[in-house]
């Protein structure tokens, strides 16, 4: 019942929070108590973290201290706050934590005054201005503006042009600058919309040099029919064309609308889709998180990766999750040192996925679930195929059955090397895996094999791996099939 | 079944990564071990004493799956032998190895029942005559190595079975029996 008062924030499996439709993170504050003095059985939001948003003022409590997780993340829409008080400096401000107050109605009938008390580092004045900034945005009505009028693009934003963002997170025209993905998308809408009106005026021009045209050809006709005819046939292809083009531009544009079953449209669409489904909205960014960056970014990152490492089966190269991840981000891109310190910082969290480093310094991202026994059985069912027993396999064959990149395939060769699974062949052709026979070769055996005068039974390359179904018991036909295998 | 000459070829003569040196330890060995019992059957029943590791040697390549062993191998593969006692290294370089298939104790015992079934216990020899002589041939000791040859029969005189002594002509030496 404690946290009846405000609303429960959900949290991601990492433990980032989950935002709202064009929600972005503007700062993080580590050590901030929420207080309210005005309910009596307010719950007790101590030592937590504070993020605040476009939309919102996020309280999440710290899972990484010792200390009891009891309270739940809360949140609070800044459309609840009625009023923020500024800082009175004064003799008593120096000796306790910074705070903040602000008054807020929780419930429609009465306002409560709310205190943010800062204990941790950071910097009061700067998250007060922030604060305030968010607050007089009013991001969230611009939300409810764009769902009513139904269209990607409208009016609302159409302040977010290039070169209006001042630093902040608005534009001075108070529209929200768009980070990521989806802010890209919008931008490229908006350019389709002016080439588009462009194109239009283009033509109209293009409209009356044919009519120009027309006139001068009425004139000169009498003088020369012939060397006329040419110009004007190719003028008329030239109107043709480019009003096939204009056709093109436009269904191109409206793609949701207008009902064109063109193949363009439609991959266009998908991949219109695809780009969404993987951007991140808020992305972590040093600026909104300070000192807390990396842990932010650790936790976002442990979230992004989880739909990429389904598809790669369980297990990503880290190369690969930086260039998803910068795409995802869009704008807001992060080095490859940053990537490397978030994902070392997941041994700390409690999140699904690792950083793991082959022994070749190779480093990939994979599921803490993911077992190298599964790849192992299909490494082991490809090598022993009938075509491949005679032939081995290279890295990239490997790859290609697998499904996966070949630098990673070569890994888990060398993995299920090191556990005697496969052996090496290095030869001019280049370097491939067989699989082990090894251990399956009996040394007396082969003594006696080896002899010219071998007598009773031998058993060479017992192959008890069970895929050529016509191996028998009878030794007799394991002899054959050494000999088929390994003789020419 | 593959052969060489009249020697037959075992089956993972064809298996390629037997001409690869393997890296992982347990596979490593067993191909050792492989290699090792390859090398001294084939020297046996072919009468190679020495392997040039610069020369071409029928074994250390198979054309059939073209592959063949890479230098560092090969050293690897006689140094075990080595280290075993049934192979020497004939200089620092590495570059010439004496194979015995028999041990040097071994072969002096063979001397010995060839003394004794020859009835030579107490007459003289040329060391050239006991690798070559109408006596030794059909058994082990024709063609021996020379420095085989001499290594054994130091150990015999070492026993006072024999006495080496240096003959007429400067390039033979003699051996007088006494068992």
């Amino acid at each position: 019942m404690a946290t009846n008062y405000l609303p429960k924030a959900d949290l991601t499996s990492s433990g980032r929070p989950v935002f709202l439709p064009n929600e972005i993170e503007c700062s993080i504050l580590s050590s901030v108590d929420l207080e309210c003095d005005d309910i009596p059985n307010f719950p007790l939001l101590k030592s937590g973290l504070l993020i605040l948003t476009t939309h919102r003022l996020l309280w999440l409590p710290d899972n990484n201290s010792s200390t009891s997780t009891s309270s739940a993340a809360v949140a609070l829409p800044l459309s609840f706050v009625t009023h923020i008080f500024s800082t009175k400096k004064s003799v008593k401000t120096l000796f306790h934590s910074p705070r903040v107050r602000f008054q807020a109605s929780l419930d429609s009938s009465k306002s409560v005054v709310m205190t943010v008390v800062m204990r941790g580092k950071g910097d009061t004045d700067a998250f007060l201005a922030k604060f305030w900034e968010n607050w007089r945005a009013r991001a969230w009505e611009n939300d409810v503006q764009t769902q009513t009028q139904g269209a990607v693009g409208s009016s609302s934003v159409s302040g977010s042009g290039p070169g209006s963002g001042s630093g902040g997170f608005y534009t001075r025209e108070g529209a929200v600058r768009m980070v990521g993905v989806s802010g890209i998308l919008r931008k490229e809408q908006e350019m389709w919309e002016s080439t588009d009106k462009s194109l239009q005026e283009a033509f109209q021009d293009l409209n009356a040099l044919m009519l120009r045209l027309g006139q001068l050809l009425g004139c000169s006709r009498s003088v020369s029919v012939y060397f006329l005819s040419a110009p004007q046939s190719k003028a008329k292809e030239m109107v043709i064309l480019a009003e096939k083009m204009r056709q093109k531009l436009l269904s191109g544009s409206n793609s949701k609308s207008s009902a064109t079953n063109d193949d363009e449209v439609g991959s266009k669409e998908e991949m219109q889709d695809w780009l969404l489904s993987v951007g991140i909205v808020s992305p972590v960014t040093k600026e909104s998180a300070g000192a807390l960056y990396h842990q932010q970014l650790s936790r976002q990152l442990a979230d992004y990766v989880r739909i990429p490492l389904e598809r790669a089966g369980g297990m990503i190269n880290l190369i690969d999750v930086y260039c998803l991840f910068n795409r995802a981000r869009g704008t807001e891109l992060i080095s490859p040192d940053d990537l490397l310190r978030a994902c070392s910082l997941w041994e700390k969290f409690d999140v699904p996925v690792m950083l793991r480093k082959f022994d070749s310094g190779v480093m990939v991202i994979q599921n803490k679930s993911h077992s190298d026994e599964e790849v192992f059985a299909r490494i082991k069912a490809l090598v022993t195929n009938p075509d491949t027993l005679r032939t081995g396999i290279s890295a990239s064959d490997a790859a290609m059955t697998l499904g996966i990149a070949p630098g990673m395939a070569k890994e888990h060769l060398l993995t299920a090397e090191s556990k005697g699974l496969v052996c090496r062949d290095i030869s001019p052709d280049g370097f491939r895996f067989y699989i082990n026979l090894f251990p399956e070769i009996n040394t007396d055996d082969v003594y006696l094999s080896a002899c010219a005068m071998c007598l009773g039974s031998k058993k060479p390359l017992h192959l008890h791996l069970g895929v050529p179904h016509t191996f028998t018991n009878s030794e007799k036909n394991h002899e054959l099939e050494g000999e088929r295998l390994w003789d020419l | 079944m593959q052969k060489l000459g009249d020697f037959k070829l075992p089956h993972f003569f064809n298996y390629p990564p037997y001409f690869t040196l393997q890296p992982v330890r347990d596979t490593r060995e067993k191909q050792v071990q492989l290699w090792k019992d390859l090398i001294l059957d084939y020297c046996r029943t072919q009468k190679i004493f020495v392997i040039g590791l610069e020369e071409d040697f029928a074994l250390f390549s198979n054309p059939v799956i073209e592959r063949s062993l890479s230098h560092e191998a090969r050293e690897a593969f006689l140094s075990a032998l080595v280290s075993e006692g049934r192979a020497e290294w004939l200089d620092k370089g590495h570059r010439k190895c004496l194979i015995l298939w028999h041990r040097v104790q071994d072969w002096a015992d063979i001397i010995f029942r060839f003394v004794k079934d020859n009835g030579l216990e107490d007459s003289v020899m040329t060391v050239e005559e006991i690798r070559s002589g109408i006596e030794s041939r059909g058994t082990e000791l024709h063609g021996i190595d020379r420095t085989i040859l001499m290594r054994a029969l130091r150990v015999l005189e070492q026993k006072g079975k024999l006495a080496i002594f240096k003959g007429t002509s400067a390039d033979d030496e003699g051996v007088k029996f006494s068992m």
